[in-house]
């Protein structure tokens, strides 16, 4: 079995692998001077002189029209993302027909509809107001309330959520006051996010839109403490392909207490109440990170990052957990969970290995996983050549350190940031100042994410919100064993003969997370990086010319 | 028997929607058009959206531009974006033509879009530039359907100007409108109109692009399509063939080339099942002054065959036919033929031709206590659907829920086909495409059957 700790050190550069500051010049060659001038900042060459400093980055900056980007929009990052994969909010989406269906349950969040008292799911149900001319002439609030109310006679569900799409802030529809209307009327809770598709630079908007939404409707509304001992939420875990049903498996053997999840697998009632646990854990940091700092605010719930994709990674995460509580049964019990988990995911991965050692993969996808999962492929002895975000921020790149520094823009400033005070009843801090300092001397590291670049090899390529056009040249170029993108991508990397892995779906695979999800993610790729298929690229006539010349002349 | 209308039951909202929207309709065309862009004005989502659920269905590339407003060009015009976005697109794909889309938030605050591609044409050091076609498709009218035949439509008109009336005409040619059909569908219809000896300027032709082959080296736009100098020559053929009846009541492309170049337009139903086909190589004979080749005799007899034969499974069971308006009314024309009765005909768009499509399309439906629903989500069919004891239903892959709700068979056609492999190679199409849709529904009904008996049958 080899050593984990050499695996790190494995050489990245092989014989073909090319000089990335000249592909770097290649990339932003293409475009005009301006346009270049942009893209060379979004391009990076990890290269570090000193233990902490790692190259600027520019990010979350508006992406220029005309380069085929893979980023979705305002919207897609509320609805689709942070509020979708909760099962018993009724969405709404207010706009034309487009949205709504594109949106229909599109992501691969999983729930378990009988984790609720009521059983309730509305996840595989597409509500819209199917927006048309009409509306967007006269206005679409009347069709917005009958919608409401339709919606709540089909389920009677505990909440409403509305979503604001493109025309609707053009023409003027208050949506708040709808709903505020509703909620009244109802008595249940309805709440609008203003997610129109242009706000913001990507889906990333999106996601602090509904962070604050969530934080200001729901969050905090129960104050009936959970039963159980060392209570967490999980923050930023969407349960793609069930990676929260693992998570939670190992949070149930090692006794932590879950009280939400934001947002797989989650209910309204988790988030109404989750301002009552000791602790939260930021998964995806870009999507959820807010409601990390305002519950920290308001609430006196600290908040540690942590990382559940790589089995080496989920170990150091519960380690981590388990030290925050202080607690020595607690930390006993968790090592007895490493220790039962940990061979049968050795057991694959020595069998593995020799099969994929060495292979080098590309890694651009969201605002976390294109980090993350370089962790399981270092378990697998592979190495990553080049990554980016698709919507990530200077902080996921370079670490919360840089946050002081980073210019807001426009795009930037139009994002409401909510004004958040320690709660007059409900504040209460979790850890004395002593306890904390006791923490940070064992190495817990509170409110901070290193980001992605220092856990990058030097000279491996970091390219910000990669366009299709950059992506085909830097496949061309690499011809890498493996390229980790989403469907958009798939298709176009295939044919240049690289396998593709979706980040986003897993493919309609996993889970991926935990223990389990690292022996499953070993064998998904393997045999994408061994796949026989593109041997049958070249036909015969190709491979020999001549043979064709002799068939056409018989 | 003649039954009186009946009235779905009211809903304000749409619940689970059997449309997709205007623009994603556009793009698929512009898609069909060799070395073309597609360029939507509009958010980036909608691009992102878009492309999403096209890759999805045909597992090809599909490349689509975004003129990507911010807020403030929401409030300002995003005459600058579009303009940054063709000299971006033109110098990193050197595109034939460029296919600009509107999407609602565009439409909303009214951009005059001819007005910013003036300005931009006149634009210093522009150099030759490609044709740009501009389509209107704002998703608040109309649906895929409407976008996709709005866009072929600015193609032509675009492309195939008046004066080519004025030109020989180009002798065994014709024009092939085939609507939102296949990849698969596209090749065949493609070697159809070959056997007769004709060649066919079919407008869109995505059969290559978006169901191709490997690279051997790289390619920034997929190969294939409708060459561009080829619809500048449309108005030089000697007929227009056009599929669908409810384009048939609406000014489309093939009016358009009608009325500007004295192109004589047939306009027929989409073929398949066996009249629809005959009628097809019918106005094939006529054009070419061809007789049917031996070989579609003799799949017509094949076809036939399998409908004698089939006949004890299919006929008189019942079917709920849903998806966009040509392919359903298509599509019960054929279940008509084959004694397999449509019992519910439903579709998200709005045409208000819905029912006169059908109606010719299969004249005997008219007589049959059936239902036909247009603007109809989901939800709605699904609470029709209790009394309409259906056996079977045909339709794209968002019927899911409702063949679950339902616990009966889907049979899935047209797009998009998201669950199954191979959405871009369904073929619908000719005697050959019909007798692989009369299989394929045959065997769901018999796996019905057997799945749900006791016994496990070898025969069945």
């Amino acid at each position: 079995m080899t050593d984990p700790a050499k695996i790190t050190d494995l050489k990245v550069c092989s014989l073909s692998h090319p000089d990335p500051e000249k592909i770097k010049q290649e990339l932003i060659g293409k475009y005009p001077t301006k346009v270049a001038r942009k893209r060379a900042k979004q391009i990076v060459v990890k290269r570090v002189e000193d233990e902490d400093k790692v190259p600027q980055i520019g990010a979350n900056v508006r992406t220029v029209p005309g380069l085929i980007g893979q980023r979705g929009c305002c919207y897609a990052g509320c609805k689709g993302v942070v509020l979708g994969p909760t099962r018993d909010i009724v969405n709404i989406t207010h706009g034309p027909i487009g949205c709504g269906f594109y949106s229909w349950l599109t992501r691969r969040n999983q729930t378990d509809a009988d984790a609720g008292p009521d059983g309730a799911n509305f996840m595989p149900y597409c509500f819209s107001t199917d927006m048309q001319d009409e509306e967007i002439i006269f206005g679409g609030e009347k069709k917005l309330k009958q919608a409401i109310r339709e919606a709540y006679d089909n389920f009677k569900p505990k909440a409403i959520a509305v979503f604001a799409t493109c025309p609707v802030g053009l023409i003027g529809d208050d949506i708040h006051s709808v709903c505020r209307e509703m909620k009244a009327e109802l008595g249940i809770n309805v709440f609008g996010f203003s997610c129109e598709g242009y706000k913001g630079v990507s889906q990333s908007a999106g996601h602090h839109i509904a962070n604050n939404g969530i934080f200001t409707h729901v969050i905090g509304t129960d104050d009936a403490v959970p039963e159980g001992k060392f209570k967490i939420n999980l923050l930023g875990e969407y349960n793609i392909g069930g990676d929260a049903f693992e998570i939670e498996r190992i949070f149930d053997a090692c006794g932590f207490t879950l009280v939400s999840t934001f947002s797989g697998n989650s209910g309204i009632d988790d988030f109404a109440r989750s301002h009552t646990a000791d602790v939260n854990l930021v998964m995806c940091h870009r999507s959820i990170n807010y409601v990390a700092e305002m519950m920290e605010t308001k609430y006196g719930l600290p908040w540690i990052k942590v990382n559940f994709i790589g089995a080496e990674a989920t170990a150091k995460s519960l380690r981590k957990m388990a030290a925050y509580f202080e607690d020595d049964a607690l930390i006993a019990r968790v090592e007895q969970v490493i220790a039962a988990e940990l061979p049968a995911v050795e057991t694959i991965r020595a069998q593995i290995l020799p099969r994929t050692q060495g292979k080098r993969a590309m890694l651009f996808v969201g605002g976390a996983r294109a980090h993350h999962y370089q962790e399981l492929f270092k378990e697998l002895g592979m190495s990553t050549v080049s990554a980016g975000y698709e919507f990530g921020h200077r902080d996921d790149y370079e670490g919360r350190k840089v946050l002081p520094d980073i210019k807001i823009d426009a795009d930037s400033r139009n994002i409401e940031e909510l004004q958040v005070q320690a709660d007059p009843t409900q504040y209460e801090p979790r850890k004395t100042a002593a306890a904390l300092q006791r923490l940070a001397a064992k190495g817990i590291k509170f409110a901070e994410y290193d980001g992605m670049m220092p856990a990058m090899t030097n000279g491996s390529l970091v390219i910000d919100d990669i366009s299709q056009f950059e992506t085909d040249l830097i496949i061309e170029r690499f011809k890498p064993d493996i390229f980790c993108a989403g469907i958009k991508e798939k298709y176009s990397v295939q044919k240049h003969g690289i396998p593709l892995k979706q980040l986003h779906s897993y493919d309609y695979g996993g889970p991926y997370a935990g223990f389990k999800g690292a022996i499953n993610f070993y064998k998904d790729i393997e045999r994408m990086v061994n796949s026989r298929v593109w041997q049958y690229l070249k036909s015969p006539w190709q491979k020999n010319p001549e043979l064709a010349a002799t068939y056409a002349w018989q | 028997m003649l039954v009186a209308e009946k009235s779905s039951p009211h809903y304000t909202a749409t619940r689970n929607p059997c449309k997709l929207c205007t623009p994603l309709g556009a793009a698929l065309a512009f898609s069909g058009i060799e070395g073309a862009l597609p360029l939507l004005h509009g958010s980036q989502g909608c691009a992102t959206y878009i492309r999403r659920y096209l890759i999805s269905h045909f597992k090809e590339p599909v490349d689509i531009a975004s003129s990507n407003f911010s807020e403030q060009s929401a409030v300002f015009g995003g005459g600058d974006n579009l303009k940054q976005a063709l000299a971006n697109i033109r110098r990193q794909y050197d595109p034939a033509l460029i296919g600009i889309a509107t999407t609602c938030l565009s439409e909303t605050i009214g951009e005059d879009v001819p007005g910013i591609l003036r300005e931009y044409a006149q634009q210093d050091g522009v150099g030759t530039l490609p044709p740009l076609v501009h389509v209107s498709t704002p998703s608040y009218q109309g649906t895929y359907r409407e976008g996709f035949h709005a866009a072929v439509k600015a193609l032509v008109t675009a492309l195939a100007g008046a004066a080519a009336k004025k030109i020989r005409p180009l002798a065994q040619t014709i024009n092939l409108l085939p609507g939102m059909l296949s990849p698969e569908d596209l090749r065949h219809l493609k070697a159809i109109v070959a056997d007769f000896g004709l060649s066919a300027i079919m407008l869109p032709d995505y059969a290559d692009r978006l169901d191709g082959a490997q690279w051997t080296e790289y390619r920034p736009i997929q190969p294939g399509g409708t060459p561009v100098a080829a619809i500048g020559q449309m108005g030089q053929a000697v007929a227009t063939v056009q599929f669908g009846h409810v384009l048939a009541l609406e000014p489309g492309a093939g009016q358009q080339l009608a009325q500007a170049c004295g192109v004589p337009l047939a306009s027929l139903g989409l073929p398949i099942g066996i009249n629809a086909t005959d009628a097809f190589l019918t106005a094939l004979e006529t054009i070419s002054g061809r007789a049917t080749p031996s070989a579609y005799r003799a799949e017509r007899g094949r076809l036939v065959d399998a409908y004698v034969d089939g006949h004890k499974y299919v006929s008189q069971k019942r079917a709920i036919v849903f998806g966009e308006e040509d392919l359903v009314a298509g599509l019960a024309a054929f279940l008509a033929e084959i004694g397999l009765m449509p019992v519910l005909c439903a579709t998200g768009g709005k045409s208000g031709r819905f029912r006169e499509a059908i109606h010719t399309a299969a004249p005997d439906l008219a007589r049959e206590d059936i239902r036909i629903e247009e603007g109809i989500d989901f939800k709605t069919v699904e609470t029709l659907a209790a009394e309409t004891e259906a056996d079977i239903l045909i339709g794209n892959s968002k019927g899911l829920h409702l063949a679950r709700a339902l616990q009966k068979p889907l049979v899935r056609v047209g797009f998009p086909i998201h669950d199954r492999f191979g959405g871009g190679r369904v073929r619908h199409i000719g005697y050959r495409g019909t007798l692989r849709l009369f299989d394929r529904i045959v065997n769901s009904l018999i796996a019905q059957r057997q799945n749900t008996s006791e016994v496990g049958y070898f025969y069945m």
